[in-house]
């Protein structure tokens, strides 16, 4: 042993190094590098760069919600919830809701509109995390009958919930016309603009854009990345509170936690509740941001993309930080972000391609990031 | 019969690392020879067999020393395969079966009769058909040579377990040239009247000159089946007696005896007025592998008592009942109060810390440090460890902190700092450390099972001393579960021998070691005299239900 250290010592700079890199993980470098350089290629194709770290921002803050609903999910050992949609319909169940209100002249008491869209915004919020609870708690039991295979059992439950939801769209009853799909005079429409209603509550506070040099200005909403920051700080207080770290152990060793007094399906019960109703606040900051509404079949294959995320982020099926949702969101959401327009620059005028790359592109990061889930211990 | 030997094992030694498993051991055995292997958990046996079929462990391990000869020659077995070429068998103490298989197909899996067909001709031996007429009637024959009168064409699944033995059997006696079989513990899950039916068997296979290796914790059985038996103790060969020549008690002297260092045990509590600090009435409980079936005992405040026993035989089950790990049925009263064993956390309520058996499954989060560790479950169930910011509590890490350095010095735990993760830590301080996490309870009864299991010697001396020093200084009652007896003799004040999910003797540590052997081997001490002649009539040493648990194992 001490022959082989004295020939080739490791000097301090290499032993961090080496130890950055196992701490930090290869494929997150990997996923970082392919970030760089695909901005520095943008850069190259003269595209406008600024804009572009706008939207990558912007998108951080759109989907980080969602992504931390993966938080909770994992650590109460339920891994990573491709489940997401069930919380994602109740989100939208809020929002439709509160739209419909808004049209009944619910909100006319506040006098500024962009106040009524974010009393707007909160309420679908209220009304999402309110649908959320129960589905969360019957998912989470559901959950707890198959143990071992949440895996598989959470893609298709989402599946399931997202289907047994489109009828339930196309028989909401709803009044305002905004919601209501012109050809048949009943059922909601397939994408709602928000315009009139709450697009932009929480974008729209301290928005501002930033010249950066002669390459063009980049849109900043602080508004947007503050609900994200605080969700991600209270997500953070609650891993370092008595219940987050009962929740955790639960998930990271049941049989320890039940020698600790720990009911371990409870605290299952809890990550999945909790991770549900994330989802619902998620699909409402979202919707906010993007403008529009989608209904139906939009949700769908939301678990996947929120799933690499977190993955891609550093999270194994067994653990998930906070730090993780923020790394990982950044890196995918940036990535989807900086390619496609991209990629259409460098391949024109081909009918369906973008369509094709995007899927190829996302569907790609999703599936590198499943192959690099680490199962646990 | 012929007197030359068919296997002959000499001289042999091996270690792991500097821990010597075996030393000097020879082992010889003739055609016809049911030869019974003898030992604690732990002596060699294992390993021995190991050797004998040229195992993998062996070699990664640096091998053995000392020579393996059959039928005088000497061979060197590098893989399973080279025993079976040589025409040893094995009987497996877990069944290597296939459900889903009939008999026949499990019988002959792996050495099929086959016809050529058209496409072998082409492809090769592995398209040749099946030759179900001759597979069927070859199993026939193999099981009615064992007496056993089931179709060959049954299925394996739903079988009951004594029968799923006899296929085992059946199929190591139809390999061709078979000429040494290991029986490993092969009662141990066998009904009574299965049990002796086996021994029937394994004599009418010897009386066809196939000689038999009987490893076995049941000392009755061997004195109904055996011709001779080898002793093993700590890796050591103790004796080889031909069983004619030796007797029960006899025999279970030299599987205990060792030197025993006190530590202040034996003080004499049974007759002290001490409070009762636990009573325990016909406790049941269903711990798969290590089931209890009724046990009754008190320990009384500022006692020491060891539970031991063989494993699988539910000394194990005993603490995780109590701590209501497994479900349980019985009275237990902790100080006067009765728990409640059907409810989480009822133990740990009651004054009552559990240092379980299992460290890594069921003592440690391994990902978390030191400190979390020592901490957690003081922090979930007394809310210490923990600092008010308005309504929310967050976890004080100060606080975990320094109480954490305290302990790593008390315990002498080796570690760069609190931070550590215990995973990374070695058994004896990962050990140290659910001790400290079970002490940061401040328990008026402490639980420890199998402490000692898997760690160093240092570690291993430390935890004993400081146990004894718990009860010395603070008057801590400890119940102590161990395979070692020695450990159990040298710190507790009574043992029980646990057998059969019941305790069978509750022994001072100075008692004979062959009561300790006769209790193990379900033998109490009246119905002693009763044993020892053998004969048709198997005598009542209980062999209901409990399966095994680390008993063995080849793989």
């Amino acid at each position: 042993m001490s022959q082989m250290t004295a020939k080739n010592e490791p000097s301090a700079f290499q032993r961090a190094m080496k130890k950055f890199l196992a701490d930090f993980g290869l494929p997150r470098i990997i996923i970082l590098v392919t970030f760089i350089l695909l901005f520095v290629l943008a850069g190259v194709f003269g595209m406008n760069l600024p804009s572009f770290a706008g939207d990558v921002l912007r998108r951080w803050g759109m989907f980080g919600i969602l992504v931390l609903a993966m938080v909770p999910a994992i650590q109460s050992g339920i891994g990573p919830n491709f489940g997401i949609p069930i919380g994602i319909v109740a989100g939208m169940v809020g929002a439709v809701l509160s739209i419909d209100m808004n049209h009944a002249g619910v909100f006319a008491f506040v006098a500024d509109d962009g106040m009524r869209a974010f009393v707007q915004a909160m309420v679908a919020i209220v009304i999402g995390v309110a649908a959320a609870i129960p589905m969360g708690i019957l998912y989470g039991m559901l959950l707890n009958r198959v143990k071992g295979s949440e895996m598989a059992i959470t893609v298709y439950v989402g599946f399931g919930t997202v289907s047994l939801f489109n009828i339930l769209w196309a028989l909401f009853p709803v009044t305002a016309s905004i919601l209501i799909l012109p050809a048949t005079g009943r059922g909601l429409r397939q994408m709602i603009n928000l315009n009139a209603d709450f697009a932009g509550a929480f974008d729209q506070f301290w928005q501002f854009r930033l010249p950066i040099f002669e390459f063009g200005t980049m849109t900043v909403r602080p508004g947007l990345l503050l609900v994200f920051f605080f969700a991600c700080f209270l997500m953070w207080l609650f891993t370092r509170s008595r219940l987050g770290m009962v929740m955790s152990a639960a998930g990271s060793n049941p049989s320890y936690a039940r020698a600790s007094g720990i009911n371990v399906d409870k605290m299952r019960i809890l990550g999945t509740t909790i991770s549900t109703c994330l989802g619902a606040v998620g699909i409402v900051v979202y919707a906010q941001s993007f403008g529009f509404l989608q209904m139906y079949g939009a949700p769908m294959m939301h678990g996947f993309l929120v799933v690499a995320a977190v993955l891609i982020g550093g999270a194994t099926i067994r653990r998930a930080r906070v730090f993780d949702v923020l790394l990982g969101t950044f890196l995918f959401q940036g990535i989807l972000v900086i390619s496609l327009p991209l990629a259409n620059v460098m391949l024109p005028d081909v009918a369906g391609v973008p369509e094709m790359l995007r899927l190829i592109i996302t569907n790609g990061i999703i599936l590198y990031a499943l192959t690099k889930v680490k199962g646990g211990r | 019969m012929q007197e030359e030997y068919v296997l002959e094992l000499e001289g042999i030694r091996k270690a792991y690392g500097e821990n010597v498993v075996l030393n000097n051991v020879s082992l010889a055995v003739k055609p016809g020879e049911i030869h019974a292997l003898l030992g604690e958990n732990g002596a060699g046996k294992s390993t021995l067999m190991n050797i004998l079929f040229g195992m993998g462990v062996i070699h990664e391990t640096g091998g053995f020393d000392g020579t393996v000869k059959i039928s005088g020659k000497e061979v060197k077995f590098v893989a399973p395969t080279d025993a079976l070429a040589a025409g040893i068998g094995m009987v497996h103490q877990e069944f290597m079966l296939i459900p889903g298989f009939t008999i026949t197909e499990n019988i002959k899996l792996g050495r099929e009769d086959t016809t050529p067909t058209f496409a072998s001709r082409i492809f090769g031996k592995s398209l040749e058909k099946l030759d179900r007429d001759k597979m069927n009637s070859d199993a026939r024959r193999s099981l009615d040579s064992i007496g056993m009168g089931i179709e060959e064409h049954v299925k394996v699944a739903g079988l009951p377990v004594g029968y799923m033995q006899f296929v085992e059997i059946a199929r190591e006696i139809d390999k061709l040239g078979i000429r040494l079989l290991v029986f490993d513990e092969p009662t141990a899950v066998l009904t009574e009247s299965e049990a002796s039916q086996l021994l029937d068997v394994m004599k009418t296979i010897a009386q066809k000159g196939i000689a038999i290796i009987f490893i076995t914790h049941r000392l009755p059985e061997i004195m109904v089946a055996a011709d001779n038996m080898t002793v093993l103790r700590d890796g050591e060969l103790v004796a080889t007696k031909p069983i004619a020549e030796t007797s029960l008690t006899e025999i279970a002297e030299m599987m205990v005896g060792r030197i025993v260092e006190n530590l202040a045990a034996g003080q004499d509590m049974e007759n002290s007025d001490a409070p009762i600090a636990i009573s325990v009435r016909d406790l049941h409980v269903e711990m798969p592998g290590e089931r209890v079936h009724g046990v009754n005992f008190e320990v009384r405040e500022g006692e020491i008592f060891g539970i031991g026993g063989m494993a699988g035989q539910g000394k194990v089950g005993i603490a995780n009942g109590i701590s209501g790990l497994f479900p349980a049925e019985g009275d237990v009263t902790v100080f006067g109060q009765p728990l409640n064993l059907s409810r989480l956390g009822e133990a740990l309520s009651n004054n009552l810390a559990f240092v379980s058996e299992d460290r890594r499954g069921v003592g440690l989060l391994l990902d978390e440090s030191i400190a979390y560790n020592i901490a957690f479950r003081v922090m979930t169930t007394r809310r210490e460890f923990l600092s008010s910011f308005g309504p929310i509590k967050l976890l004080n890490s100060r606080k975990m902190q320094r109480h954490a350095e305290e302990m790593i010095k008390i315990l002498d735990i080796r570690c760069r700092s609190w931070r550590q993760k215990v995973g990374t830590l070695s058994g004896g301080n990962q050990q140290k450390v659910c001790l400290a996490s079970a002490l940061t309870l401040k328990p008026r009864l402490l639980i420890v099972s199998e402490p000692t299991r898997g760690i160093d010697i240092g570690a291993k001396e430390l935890i004993m001393n400081y146990l004894s020093k718990l009860r010395r200084e603070e008057g801590l009652t400890i119940i102590m579960i161990s395979s070692e007896l020695g450990e159990l003799r040298s710190l507790c004040d009574r043992i029980a021998i646990v057998t059969d999910g019941k305790i069978v003797d509750i022994l001072p540590p100075n008692a004979p070691d062959a009561d300790y052997g006769l209790a193990m081997s379900a033998v109490s001490k009246e119905t002693d005299s009763s044993l020892g002649e053998g004969g048709d009539n198997a005598p009542n040493y209980g062999m209901m239900g409990g399966t095994t648990g680390d008993g063995g194992g080849f793989e």
